[in-house]
């Protein structure tokens, strides 16, 4: 088994890398421990504000110091990012297209024992529904790293979406290469594609080795930039393999199955299955657990992969 | 301050004001009430205090403000077109679809705003942004921001000020445009955000009162804002919504209600009154 390690601590630990420029500040919402920005505070203390618990304030006022020429990462949970401070993050960064990085950790069911009110399976949705902003949703260690090191390039507002648990490693550094917007082709199949996002990315490849035991070739592509999505890479896969299941630890209403299917309505349509959580809130327990029971494991992409292939449609 | 400087000044205010009824006129909607009140101090500010170079609206080390109470575009649009940062023709397209007078402050469309307003409670956050970054880069810029009585409101002014405190941003000035009223009435009985004065100095900010109206005592509360060290600095400035325009005054109606062809002509002769007493004495 490889590494694991959560996307948040590859979060904290590219900040600290990349953290020498003097223009990138970072902000948190008494949650650093956790966020692990701390592992920049450490480093550039001179640099990290505590803004308290605040978030609505951080956004704005984060949005005041981009103005001011920084590059500013502002992070809390996802639910209070994406929830609490929503409007703040539309008017005050998206509107004016100021240059603030959010991330959002604690995405998601692994929040796992914290339960319902701290698991956010709506922050895509909200997100990418603003204009201005890019929405990152990377799938393991190395990706974050180097999605992070993108926001920083990236001219604008970002929304990086973390977990909290760890999870594998699935990409070698020696050879990763980040493109915003382009998604990756992890393996290569033609008979049904799985198209993934976050911690699902992994599972989707066990889901693959699954389907190879029954003679199906499923190919598995990680989107890891939600907005702006990879049409090509969507549309490609639609024409190749027929049908398309989405992945991801998020409402099934809104977040990548939406995006994945308002591509392929609109360019080319072919059946679709959707497996996230089923417009239902999350709850206390082990994430592994509660990746079971809300039907996220590889089995369930798995089983969807084969009801998917009975709708396909020859062309 | 000199006696014609001063003179001068009020000058500008008359004309701004003027402006302000004119945009919305022409708009045949916007808020005149809220911008006539914080007319004077927005004088006050780009006319004497604030150091800013029209020809160079991104400027780095310029002093920066905030228009917390955006609904109030009016006035700052005003300010800035007779500061010269755009041209004065241009208000008349407040409003429209082809301008780039947006009915608030857009920040990327207008030459001279430095932050997009409107969602109140929001504005005052990002001055404090500005003057952190301010503290962080040892810029002598300042900062300054109005914000509305009824915005005290917003639970989000109150996370900004204990931010401010926090952080000791004693380059940012912020005036409180206390004129009593917001949309549906008296603020105190919509929701009183009073004893307001004692609010501000627990959240441990420098508090000064002011008359709102009179250029002067602005200019004055401006200077002891700059010279008190260590904290940040609000101004509660006593105000009148609607000032200038006598059926506008003190009623809560005008505060987002444009006035008709025959109103407008009566705003303009009673501010042109103004400006001739002004002229000869
Ligand atoms: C967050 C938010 N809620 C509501 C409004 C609608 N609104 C615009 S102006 C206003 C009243 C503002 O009152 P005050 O701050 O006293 O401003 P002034 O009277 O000086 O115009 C309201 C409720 C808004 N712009 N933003």
């Amino acid at each position: 088994m490889a590494d694991k390690i959560a996307t948040r601590e590859a979060y904290g630990n590219a900040l600290a890398e990349y953290g020498s420029d003097t223009k990138i500040v970072v902000f948190d919402a008494d949650l650093s421990k956790s966020t692990k920005t701390d592992n920049f505070r450490k480093k550039y203390p001179e640099r990290f504000f505590n803004m308290g618990i605040a978030e609505g304030n951080m956004m704005a006022t984060a949005a005041g110091m981009a103005s001011c020429g920084k590059i500013v990462f502002a992070s809390t949970f996802a639910m209070f990012a994406a929830g609490r401070a929503f409007e703040q993050i539309r008017n005050s960064i998206c509107y004016p297209k100021l240059n603030v990085k959010i991330g959002a950790t604690h995405a998601g069911l692994s929040v796992g024992e914290d339960g319902a009110s701290h698991q956010a399976i709506e922050d895509i949705a909200i997100m990418r529904a603003i204009p201005n902003m890019t929405v990152i949703s990377p799938a393991d260690a190395v990706e974050t790293r180097y999605a992070v090191k993108a926001a920083i390039e990236h001219e604008g507002p970002v929304y990086l979406r973390l977990g909290r648990l760890s999870v594998p490693v699935i990409y070698d550094e020696s050879n990763y290469k980040y493109e915003l917007g382009k998604g990756i082709t992890l393996s290569d199949g033609n008979d049904v594609t799985i198209i993934s996002t976050g911690l699902m990315v992994h599972a989707a490849l066990e889901a693959k080795a699954l389907l190879r035991e029954e003679g199906i070739n499923a190919r598995v592509i990680d989107i890891h930039t939600i907005k702006p999505i990879d049409g090509d890479i969507i549309v490609k896969a639609a024409r190749e393999t027929g049908v398309i299941v989405t992945a991801e630890e998020h409402n099934v209403i809104g977040g990548l199955g939406s995006a994945v299917a308002e591509v392929l309505s609109e360019n080319y349509p072919v059946p679709l299955i959707r497996v996230g959580v089923k417009d239902k809130f999350g709850k206390s327990g082990k994430p592994d657990i509660l990746l079971q029971m809300y039907g996220l494991t590889a089995t369930d992409i798995a089983k969807e992969a084969k009801n998917a292939l009975k709708k396909k449609v020859e062309k | 301050m000199k006696k014609a400087e001063i003179k001068d000044l009020k000058k500008y205010a008359v004309k701004i004001r003027k402006h302000i009824i004119d945009e919305v006129y022409s708009a045949a909607s916007g808020h005149p009430g809220g911008s006539l009140s914080c007319t004077d101090i927005l004088t006050a500010l780009y006319f004497t205090e604030m150091r800013v170079d029209p020809k160079r609206p991104v400027w780095e080390d310029r002093d920066r403000f905030v228009l917390s109470k955006g609904h109030c575009s009016p006035a700052l649009y005003a300010v800035l077109a007779e500061r010269g940062f755009f041209p004065k023709e241009d208000l008349l397209t407040f409003r429209k679809a082809d301008s780039y007078l947006e009915g608030h402050p857009s920040m990327k469309n207008v030459p001279g705003v430095d932050m997009s307003t409107g969602s109140l409670g929001q504005g005052i956050s990002a001055a404090v942004g500005m003057a952190m970054a301010g503290k962080l880069d040892k810029k002598d810029y300042r900062v300054y921001a109005i914000v509305g009585d009824g915005e005290l409101q917003e639970g989000e002014v109150w996370e900004a000020f204990m931010a401010a405190a926090h952080y000791k941003l004693d380059n940012l000035t912020v005036f409180l445009d206390y004129n009593g009223l917001q949309i549906d009435g008296n603020i105190c009985d919509v929701m009183s955000p009073e004893p307001v004065a004692d609010k501000f100095s627990a959240f441990c900010w420098n508090v000064l009162k002011t008359d709102g109206h009179n250029i002067e005592k602005i200019i004055e509360s401006i200077g002891q804002a700059k010279d008190f060290k260590g904290r940040p600095t609000i101004i509660i400035a006593k105000t009148i919504k609607g000032k200038g325009v006598s059926y506008m005054e003190n009623q809560a109606g005008w505060h987002g209600s444009a006035p008709n062809k025959e109103q407008r002509d009566q705003a303009m002769a009673e501010l042109d009154k103004v400006l001739a007493e002004l002229e000869v004495e």
